[in-house]
């Protein structure tokens, strides 16, 4: 019994010592009281988001001048001196439609986190209500009704990083595969060569077009919704490139004493290919697929509306299909959500590169 | 019958317009338990002459005989250590070792092929370091886990391609001293370049200078008839050893001569500043 308590507790220990390790490694430094680096960022947000005021406020003015003098030429003073009162008062109805300011934005992020509890209450009474229902249902072998109301913000974003997920995945095991095939084989290397080049600069767009091509005739006659299917592995095919060529020249650019020491010490091909050439290419790799993570979520947005996949895509057109003037402020929040979990996943892969690369010329 | 025979060696990179002969008629004969140095420039051939004899190389034309028996590609009996030390900068100084004694005795079980990994990093000194990596040692702490490596796989030759030449001074003089001790303690055969006429009488039987290229080809040989063990301060005072030093650096420097005013170009040196054998 004691026995059992202390390796508990070692265990305990090795996991505290790893995440220390792992903590250390995701180089979140201990902050240093540097005035100089807090205050200029500080500074320049602030800029920026006064620029960013004065702008939308121009712009604003410019739409509200066009519509009084239009309204003044079409239908007179009283209406003009109406409409101009009625943008001061910012009622609803008398809402321009233009860059909106940062502090309608802020209302937005506001709208959408509230939105999110009451989507969240929305689900809860709707388990509440079908728990009996469905009960049944699965006791009779049937599926259960799930809930198809209004998604909230956070899934919608949820949804996005799903996708963005499932296509580096699938970018993953395409292009890794195949780079190491080709960096070990020169003629396959010329016999594809061609292939890449063509492919690689195509937009996201048309890999859309293509796999939509493809899917929607494989899967004829079936009613499921093919959106997430369609745009993440459009996501993966448009994103792979930058894996699969960064694989193959890393495979195929071993350093020469590498080689030596391989032939040295007279390895297996086997060994040679899973000692030597993996190993020393993994910085190149891990480069590739960091290049295709960033990729694949700057192609995310443009797919998913095309596929109509309830991710950030198609909230993005749909909100701007809306027209209004807080919807504009939604896109806004959109653009910064994006943005900043780009740069998470981006400095994600960073840290896993660090963790992979050793230094070549003090290595050898 | 010698151990390692070189036969009319010619070597020649490139084909056709391009092919510049390297090496020209070379010819050398090493015995069981020598230990012969080479001493030539930079780029005269060294590492082209080594990689034939480790069997990295084929010669375009004449043979090598290793126990008379042509090379045909790399041996674990012939043990490397590279100019560049070459050690995989992935892999821990352990894993470095394990990864040689692992191919040189398949057959043994994991727990052996420790012990004997851990007995030659013991042998260079490096037990303290056992897990770091390469980029977290010295550069001579690096030669010499390159040294446990080629040792581990018990090799009858060892063959070092300028061990020591990118070390400082003092470091270089430790190493010479192990690398010798290693050596005389089961007399196994070793090839041993160098750029440093010093180096080369301090710790060889014989000592050969290669011309340099292109068309580099072996010069006389000097036989360094010196007691072992020999003392580098009473090296200095040594006839034997001023008189050899003195032949070969007027050879060396003969050629030296005669390719600057062919070629107008510039070559480095050997170190020849007289008493500066322990170069501190
Ligand atoms: N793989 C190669 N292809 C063509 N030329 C080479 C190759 N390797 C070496 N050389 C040339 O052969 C000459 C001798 O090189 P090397 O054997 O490395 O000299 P050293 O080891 O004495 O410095 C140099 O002029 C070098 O440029
Ligand atoms: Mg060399």
């Amino acid at each position: 019994m004691k026995q059992s308590v202390t390796v508990s507790k070692s265990e305990e220990a090795k996991w505290l010592e790893g995440i220390k390790v792992v903590l250390s490694k995701l180089q979140f430094k201990t902050p240093t009281f540097n005035l100089k680096k807090i205050i200029v960022p500080v500074i320049s947000i602030v800029a920026f988001i006064g620029i960013w005021y004065l702008g939308a406020e121009a712009l604003r003015q410019r739409e509200i001048n066009f519509r009084v003098e239009k309204a003044l030429t079409d239908q007179g003073q009283a209406a003009a001196n109406a409409l101009q009162a009625c943008f001061a008062s910012n009622e609803s109805t008398c809402q321009t439609n233009t860059l909106p300011s940062p502090t309608q934005v802020w209302a937005s992020v506001i709208t959408l986190v509230n939105d999110y509890y009451v989507v969240k209450q929305d689900k809860l009474d709707f388990k509440n209500k079908t728990a009996a229902v469905n009960a049944k249902r699965i006791a009779a072998g049937k599926a259960p009704i799930v809930y198809t109301g209004r998604a909230s913000f956070v899934d919608i974003v949820i949804r996005s990083l799903k996708t963005v997920f499932a296509g580096f995945l699938l970018a993953f095991f395409i292009a890794v595969p195949i780079g190491i095939v080709i960096g070990l084989s020169p003629t396959l290397r010329n016999a594809i060569n061609w292939f890449i080049q063509i492919f690689k600069p195509v937009s996201p767009v048309v890999w859309y077009l293509l796999v939509f091509m493809i899917v929607k005739t494989l899967l004829i006659g079936t009613s499921s919704d093919n959106s997430f299917l369609i745009s993440f592995i459009s996501v993966g095919l448009c994103a792979m490139w930058a894996t699969l060529v960064n694989t193959a020249v890393g495979v195929s650019t071993v350093d020469k004493d590498y080689i030596n020491v391989a032939k040295v010490l007279k390895l297996g091909q086997l060994q040679k290919i899973f000692k030597i050439i993996l190993p020393s290419s993994l910085p190149l790799i891990f480069t590739g697929l960091r290049i295709t993570l960033s990729v694949a979520w700057m192609v995310l947005i443009a797919i998913e509306l095309l596929a109509q996949s309830p991710g950030l895509g198609t909230f993005v057109w749909e909100e701007f299909q809306n027209g209004s003037s807080e919807s504009n402020s939604k896109i806004i929040v959109a653009m910064f959500v994006i943005g900043i979990i780009g740069f998470l996943l981006d400095r994600f892969m960073l840290t896993i590169q660090n963790m992979v690369s050793f230094n070549k010329s003090e290595g050898i | 019958m010698a151990y390692l025979e070189l036969k009319n060696i010619y070597k020649t990179y490139g084909e056709g317009k391009d092919a510049t002969e390297v090496l020209s008629n070379i010819n050398l004969s090493i015995e069981e338990g020598e230990f012969v140095a080479i001493v030539g420039f930079t780029g005269s051939g060294k590492t082209t002459l080594v990689n034939l004899i480790n069997g990295l190389l084929e010669p375009t034309s004449g043979e090598v005989l290793f126990k008379g028996e042509p090379v045909k590609g790399t041996s674990h009996e012939r043990g490397v250590i590279f100019q560049n030390y070459s050690l995989l900068p992935w892999l821990s100084v352990e894993q470095n070792v394990l990864m040689a004694v692992r191919e040189a005795f398949p057959k043994r079980e994991k727990a052996v092929w420790k012990r004997k990994a851990a007995h030659y990093i013991d042998m260079v000194g490096l037990t303290p370091a056992i897990n770091k990596l390469p980029k977290e040692l010295s550069g001579g702490m690096r030669q010499r886990v390159a040294v446990a490596r080629a040792l581990s796989m018990k090799p009858d030759m060892i063959i070092m391609d300028e061990p020591l030449g990118a070390l400082d001074a003092l470091t270089r003089g430790n190493l010479q001293d192990q690398i010798l001790n290693i050596w005389g303690k089961d007399k196994r055969t070793a090839l041993l370049i160098t750029n440093d006429v010093d180096e080369g009488i301090y710790m060889a039987d014989r000592i050969i200078p290669l011309r340099p290229g292109p068309n580099a080809t072996l010069g006389p040989e000097f036989k360094i008839d010196i007691e072992r063990p020999r003392d580098k301060t009473e090296l200095n005072d040594n006839p034997i050893y001023k008189t050899t030093r003195n032949a070969i650096i007027e050879y060396l420097m003969g050629i030296g001569e005669g390719r600057k005013s062919e070629q107008q170009s510039t070559y480095i040196l050997p170190d020849l500043a007289p008493k500066s054998f322990v170069r501190l």
